[in-house]
């Protein structure tokens, strides 16, 4: 539905953080237009255009004008749509926590990415690295069903897109999230079973396939 | 002029940017807090209890809570005491957006820089480093020109702003870098707008006093955590 209020989604299909604006448009009930951006090819004019500092996805396009980084995007769309379902929580303090621990959780996707691309001593160390983050966010989660307590919300939006991928740093990290951090891996099955993630998300084995198009791509063996 | 009602405290260190700019908001916003001054070589078990995670200053305590990553903080703050000075953010919302991008930007592109010139040993590291700061401080040129637009001497427009109170605490720091990579990063042949917003930022109450001007006792404090 064009027009002025409209939005458009540049994307990539299996970027977390543009799964991140996805899951948070859906939560919101909020209708938009997705368009699949060519990343490793050549990228589109509008892509440039809108983002020309960083050239990268998501973009979120409000009325034609553009919005860049996940979490920007995702603290926009709470303040310019008050009236939709807020991902953030209304107390400050709690909006503090929610921001620090969403801002943390980029670390997943930043040390997991390390663990498939580097080797000898920089793997030994992303292996270490991952194994204090995930312990640190299932300290954070600990019993409470997500991770601002009993509602779906910033953190989990932030987060749960890394959940295919997990499978994938398992393998290369050699540990299991179920056997050492079992309820992180409960929460990922919580948060599956919303809509919003289940449509938003790929399942792993695809994840997997992308990262070894990705270690072509880089001539990694 | 409004008081931190529940105690504020302020863990940090004198000369870095994140707690300095933490330290211009409680100013600008009239807001009184106690500030404990952090022996990072010894850390003390506030700032281990507060920040288990990061152990890292900037912390602030607010009635005994602990807030930690200095744009959190911020924000916290803007939110907290929106009665108290002006707003850091601005009210609309894509306006907002715009200026948490910029303040990832100068964090991401001035600020992981300044840390390797810092702390590489290797001198090519540095001036590598000292020409990504070269780099970003052109872009922002850019961004304070569309952010300013016709209001005023500030990314905030006639006021300072978020991203001025990010950039800007780290303009104490440029003559350090020069001193230490020959590299002027912030030069008004190259970018005349920043230049002239440095000069007014640095002069401004809230920053006077907080920004650390004495290149030499900056270089001393650093060398502490070389050896």
């Amino acid at each position: 539905m064009a027009g002025e209020k409209s939005l458009v989604l540049l994307d990539f299909w299996v970027s977390p953080f543009g799964q991140r604006c996805r899951i948070a448009l859906a939560e919101k009930g909020l209708e938009y237009e997705y368009s699949e951006q060519e990343l490793l090819g050549t990228k589109s004019d509008l892509l440039l255009r809108s983002n020309p500092v960083h050239k990268k996805i998501p973009v979120l396009l409000h009325a034609g004008r553009p919005v860049n980084e996940s979490l920007v995007i995702l603290n926009y769309l709470d303040e310019a749509f008050p009236a939709s379902p807020p991902l953030l929580p209304a107390d400050p303090y709690a909006r503090a926590q929610a921001r620090f621990w969403a801002a943390y959780s980029d670390k997943v996707y930043e040390v997991g990415t390390r663990l498939w691309k580097l080797k000898g001593d920089a793997h030994g160390q992303a292996k270490k690295e991952m194994a204090e983050v995930l312990a640190n966010l299932d300290g954070e989660l600990g019993d409470k069903a997500f991770f601002s307590g009993d509602e779906f919300g910033f953190v989990d939006v932030a987060l749960v897109p890394f959940a295919p991928w997990l499978p994938s740093y398992e393998k290369y990290g050699e540990f299991s999230v179920k056997e050492k951090w079992p309820r992180l891996d409960a929460w990922a099955r919580r948060c599956g079973e919303r809509e919003s993630v289940a449509k938003s998300l790929h399942p792993p084995e695809k994840v997997d396939e992308f990262i070894t198009l990705l270690k072509k791509h880089y001539g990694i063996e | 002029m409004a008081t931190g009602g529940d105690d504020l405290k302020l863990l940090g260190v004198w000369d870095s940017p994140y707690v300095n700019r933490v330290q211009i908001v409680l100013n600008l916003k009239g807001l009184s807090y106690e500030y404990v001054e952090e022996d990072l070589l010894n850390k003390s078990e506030l700032l281990l209890s507060s920040n288990p995670m990061h152990k890292k200053v900037p912390v602030l305590i607010h009635g005994g809570k602990p807030v930690c990553e200095s744009q959190v903080i911020v924000q916290y703050l803007d939110e907290v005491f929106a009665g108290a000075g002006p707003s850091i953010l601005p009210a609309d919302p894509y306006e907002r957006a715009t200026a948490r991008f910029w303040a990832a930007f100068v964090d991401d592109k001035v600020g992981s820089p300044w840390y390797t010139i810092l702390f590489a040993r290797e001198a090519e590291k540095k001036a590598e480093a000292a020409a990504l700061i070269v780099a970003a401080l052109e872009t922002l040129e850019g961004a304070f020109r569309d952010c300013s637009g016709e209001r005023g001497g500030y990314f905030g427009g006639d006021g300072v702003g978020f991203v001025d109170v990010v950039l800007g605490s780290y303009l104490g720091w440029f003559k350090v870098i020069e001193k230490m990579t020959g590299v002027r990063v912030l030069d008004a042949a190259r970018t005349p707008l920043l230049a002239a917003w440095g000069e007014r930022f640095a002069a401004a109450d809230a920053a006077k006093g907080v920004l650390p001007d004495d290149v030499d006792k900056v270089l001393e404090f650093l060398q502490t955590f070389l050896d």
